[in-house]
């Protein structure tokens, strides 16, 4: 018997909000494994910076999340107490950090999907995420910049910057293609008016990264081949690590508060 | 302190001064700022710049026994201001460097002279942090007496240092309350929370109270280095100062101060404790503590895995320049 059109619409939302939210919550923490270790201090900075903003948008997304589905579970459960295959984030950003280059590499590729996200969003028919989109474009906007302008200078920098830029870009580059493979949720929310249809944030996409890629003297891989598979928790073998040392206390100590 | 066992080159009597040095000394007994294109004597600049770059290591230093669990942190909100804090650190370096930088050293030169072990960073970032009550303890108790030390330097005479100290002092002040917020959540929680909070202040609270140094109530150095209002508190106040606040916190929040002969004499208004071991204190200035090989490790692997990255972004300036010019 088919569901519903509201019950599919409101599981459709709360499967696109955990894909927003573990997006951000997953790749905030993958920054955040920088603390300390970065090239220069003023990296420190903005990496942490960065890491900080994402997991702002984090208990935004996964709090909206959990109202939506309406069971009670806050942000911090959604985080802490779902297993890897519960995870709805695309594989890009779960990928290790690599050295700074592929660091690097995989936000800039992954900011400029975010920042035209966030900026349909802002049209969303849906107050609450028109607001939590508002809020972080202002950020993210500051991620591309930045991530853009350090790809672009390390990219057309010395013989050894431009190597490590050029494998970090086809290390990651089959990564990309899952942000714009729509599902069935991405189609109900997408006819609701809540969120642009997966595949529309293509064009614009590539043609920033294009241009970016143009000016940093790197060159995208022939190859359109994708992989597939965290946008319905079937994630690669990094997930389970982060899980591990992310969930660490709550699993350890059930019940406490910190 | 962040800056323990600083040397100076001896101190000078009145009539030894030259007539310049004492001019300078007068500015400074009138409560005068200097500024970095002024006239100072050498021994004054050679001291700030290892004060101030020993500071500025501490603060990136410092970073990493914070940053053991910032991944691990246990909520999004926890992780938010743990980020937020250490990041605040890194900015704190990057004052303490570009006021060092006034004096005439880069950035550069103090990075070696920490990598190569001829500049230290306080000892208390060679402890390990090994769980997550030991975060609040760093907050409450590490960041609590760099604050006692902080306070006074904010009225210290290079008008750069004591800018700096200014701001950080705001920020510090944000960081030992998050520190305590922790301990307080932890010592009113669960029993294997409290038995964590407990623990870390036992770690902790010895190796806090070495931040302070040894007693330099006969220390040349010292004497030198207040005179020039480099220093303006010797160890021991400063040292006492911390145990009379921080005894009422810990009764606060239902922990004991690890020492037995912890007492209120009345006479003194202050408590009277027992001193840290000050050999295990030498020992990890030597190298010998807990995670000496693990932190200057991290710090020397960072910038040597950084080296391409600063390459390539000269690499670049250098080509954008030359373009530039060729436009021209």
């Amino acid at each position: 018997m088919p569901e519903t059109p509201e019950m599919t619409l409101n599981a459709a939302l709360f499967e696109w909000l955990l894909r927003m939210g573990d997006n951000t919550l997953i790749l905030g923490h993958r920054v955040s494994e920088w603390c300390g270790h970065a090239p220069v201090l003023e990296e420190d900075i903005a990496l942490a910076n960065t890491a900080l903003d994402l997991i702002g948008q984090t208990q935004l997304w996964l709090g909206l999340a959990g109202e939506v589905e309406g069971k009670g579970r806050s942000a911090d459960n959604l985080a802490y107490l779902r297993d890897a295959s519960a995870f709805r984030n695309v594989l890009l950003v779960e990928r290790p950090n690599g050295d700074f280059g592929q660091t690097l590499m995989r936000q800039f590729l992954f900011d400029a999907w975010h920042l035209d996200m966030l900026k349909a969003l802002r049209q969303s028919t849906d107050g609450r995420v028109a607001d939590i989109a508002e809020k972080a474009q202002k950020e993210v906007a500051y991620h591309l910049e930045r991530s853009a302008d350090l790809v672009i200078r390390l990219g057309d920098g010395s013989q050894e910057s431009h190597r490590r830029l050029q494998a970090a870009l086809d290390d990651h580059w089959s990564y990309t293609g899952e942000l714009f493979v729509g599902d069935e949720a991405d189609e109900q929310v997408a006819k609701a008016g809540i969120a642009p249809a997966a595949e529309t944030l293509q064009g614009s996409w590539s043609n920033t990264v294009g241009e970016v890629l143009q000016a940093a003297t790197l060159t995208a891989p022939e190859s359109s081949f994708s992989h597939k598979g965290g946008k319905r928790g079937i994630h690669t073998e990094h997930l389970g690590y982060i899980l591990a040392d992310m969930q660490f206390l709550q699993r350890a100590y059930p019940g406490a508060t910190w | 302190m962040y800056a323990q066992l600083v040397k100076s080159d001896g101190m000078k009597s009145r009539e030894e001064m030259s007539p310049q040095e004492r001019a300078f000394q007068d500015r400074i007994d009138r409560g005068e700022k200097i500024e970095p294109k002024e006239w100072m004597p050498e021994g004054y600049r050679k001291t700030l710049i290892r004060q101030i770059g020993q500071h500025a290591h501490s603060e990136i230093v410092g970073q990493l026994p914070e940053g053991n669990w910032i991944t691990r942190a246990p909520t999004l909100e926890r992780t938010a201001i743990l980020l937020a804090k250490v990041q605040d650190e890194a900015g704190h370096g990057l004052y303490l460097y570009c006021a060092a930088e006034t004096l005439g050293v880069s950035r550069d030169e103090l990075m070696e002279k920490l990598h190569s072990g001829q500049m230290k960073y306080s000892s208390i970032f060679n402890y390990p942090t090994l769980t997550w009550a030991d975060i609040g303890a760093v907050g409450w108790l590490v960041d609590g007496a760099a604050i006692m030390n902080q306070v006074p330097l904010q009225r210290t005479s290079f008008g750069p240092y004591s800018r700096a100290m200014i701001r950080i002092c705001k920020e510090e002040s944000f960081h030992q309350r998050q520190g305590y917020d922790i301990m307080m959540k932890m010592a009113q929680g669960t029993s294997e929370q409290k038995a964590m909070a407990q623990d870390a202040l036992n770690r902790f609270w010895y190796p806090s109270l070495m931040m302070f140094g040894p007693s330099d109530k006969e220390s040349v150095h010292s004497a030198q280095s207040m005179a020039w209002k480099i220093k303006i508190n010797t160890n021991d106040e400063l040292r006492q100062k911390f145990v009379d606040q921080t005894v009422p916190q810990a009764e606060y929040l239902g922990l004991s101060i690890p020492d037995d002969t912890l007492n209120w004499n009345e006479e003194k208004g202050g408590y009277d404790f027992a001193e840290p071991d000050w050999s295990e204190f030498f020992e990890v200035l030597k190298g010998n503590g807990p995670c000496n090989k693990e932190r200057l490790g991290a710090r020397v692997k960072a910038w040597e895995d950084g080296a391409w990255f600063r390459d390539g972004l000269m690499a670049h300036a250098e080509k954008r320049a030359a373009a530039r010019q060729a436009a021209e």
